[in-house]
């Protein structure tokens, strides 16, 4: 049942994928002052809003682990933070080719820049904090905590940049946040993306979490061996 | 020695009974809770102060940062306007990891961790306890470096000295509390010391790039203002969120 499912949505995101590449690189047109290097959004700003959504889903998953103590929660929990860190990186690094391009720099001091960046680490430090820790209950217990302060930390971050006049980074585009600034015909294949870097998202969530679940299987045979 | 000992449990478990009973009314919990937290806080000052370990090291290490400073950057006085703030903080910043590192590390000796868990004392309460002494300490170790600094690269923070006191306090607070529970969560670790700071240092951005931008702001002579109100807000927000996160997961962190 599980494989089907994912063999389903490794499809879905396959055409979906195609489908949307064919659109961004050959039906639009160019953008009127940043050419052909805008399209880059549409594999920056979805991989930020997914990766995002991700830590947050992360946090939740981390909330029901220490309201259960169930470890399949941590196992999810760890999942769907390691691809969101993933997703972050994506959208650190097409960020700073599109930087390079157009502001001719590849990293520019920029709170919204800086912040993701931050973001990373704090994630990353979750990730280090899992190798460092062997035994299952207090890794999964000491991870949900960071879990909970990294996306805390990382949604007050996002609240005080909104609060900051003046930002090189361009603000928020999408309609439902401006009233329009975006053309239609830009905006749709976006939202289609979003949805393709979602399926991305689950696709890989899944794999890992299968992976996780093995090897704490592997984990507790081996205890029980030497026991 | 021993008798003082015992007595001292006996009235904390008289505490702990006022405490939990539900019909004791709830200034006298919040007062035997708070008298708590200042027993623990007590209890690290006095340690600190017979050992002097981490006030002495931190001291050593932030001077001989100071002296790396003045050869990494040319202390002219324009530059240290621009620097100041920045500079300050993360003096702060490193030398405040040493001290947060011992907080429970100290506790580990002879499992007396285990010992104050087991007591009557809350972990929230064990919690506060340590950060207030961890304030205490940072607010020392920050003062003597102001004074260091104003006359090793001849900063007047005198001008200002109001607001960069009501800076310095909000600041230390928050990097004080989301410290000392990363102290917690590190201490059993393996690679405590490496870990820390990779775990803590991300996390105390917002509130150390706040409090740098408006130290840099007072020490130039910028008083606070409308311009700079929105980092006071940050340090205000961060302390406020952070304080209640850290309280309502220690419990989480210490004891599972």
């Amino acid at each position: 049942m599980r494989n089907r499912v994912l063999l389903l949505l490794t499809v879905a995101f396959a055409v979906l994928i195609t489908w949307n590449l064919k659109n961004i690189l050959l039906g639009l047109p160019d953008e009127a002052r940043q050419d052909a290097i805008f399209r880059i959004l549409y594999f920056h700003a979805p991989a930020a809003i997914v990766g995002l959504t991700g830590f947050g889903v992360g946090m939740v998953f981390s909330g029901i682990y220490l309201a259960t103590k169930n470890l399949y929660w941590d196992t999810l929990a760890a999942s769907t933070t390691e691809v969101s860190l993933m997703l972050a990186a994506i959208n650190l690094v097409t960020g700073s080719i599109w930087g390079r391009q157009q502001w001719g720099v590849w990293w520019a001091w920029d709170a919204r820049l800086t912040s993701m960046l931050v973001c990373w680490l704090i994630f990353a430090g979750y990730m280090m904090l899992r190798r460092a820790v062997d035994e299952p209950n207090t890794r999964a217990r000491l991870c949900a905590v960071v879990s909970v302060f990294g996306t805390v930390n990382a949604w007050f971050v996002y609240k005080v940049i909104e609060w900051i006049p003046r930002l090189q980074h361009p603000g928020p585009v999408l309609s439902f946040r401006t009233g329009g600034r975006i053309d239609r015909q830009l905006e749709t294949p976006f939202f289609w993306m979003v949805l393709a870097y979602l399926l991305l998202a689950v696709i890989l969530i899944m794999i890992r979490d299968r992976q996780e679940s093995i090897s704490r299987e592997i984990d507790s045979l081996r205890r029980l061996a030497h026991a | 020695m021993k008798e003082e000992l015992s007595r001292k449990g006996a009235e904390l478990a008289k505490k702990q009974i006022s405490f939990s009973a539900s019909s004791a009314p709830l200034r006298e919990t919040v007062f035997s809770f708070l008298g708590q937290c200042l027993t623990i806080a007590q209890k690290d000052l006095r340690a600190e102060w017979r050992t002097k370990e981490a006030l002495n090291a931190s001291l050593a290490f932030s001077t001989v940062i100071l002296i790396l400073f003045s050869f990494a950057l040319d202390p002219n006085p324009e530059m240290m306007q621009e620097f100041s703030g920045g500079l300050l903080w993360l003096v702060f910043l490193f030398a405040g990891a040493l001290v947060l590192n011992r907080s429970f590390a100290r506790e580990m000796q002879n499992d007396c961790l285990d010992a104050l868990l087991a007591s009557p004392v809350p972990p929230s309460g064990l919690f506060l306890g340590k950060t207030l002494a961890n304030y205490a300490l940072l607010m020392t170790l920050e003062f003597i470096c102001l004074a260091e600094f104003g006359i090793l690269f001849n900063v007047r923070w005198l001008a200002n000295v109001g607001p960069l006191m009501l800076v310095m306090a909000l600041g230390t607070w928050g990097m004080t509390v989301v410290g000392t529970v990363f102290s917690a969560l590190t201490v059993n670790l393996r690679l405590r010391e490496v870990m820390l700071p990779v775990l803590v240092y991300p996390m105390m951005v917002p509130v150390m790039m706040a409090a740098m931008i408006l130290t840099t702001d007072l020490l130039a002579g910028t008083a606070l203002g409308p311009g700079n109100m929105l980092w006071v807000r940050v340090l205000v927000g961060f302390d406020v969120i952070f304080t209640l996160l850290g309280v309502s997961l220690i419990d989480t962190v210490l004891v599972g």
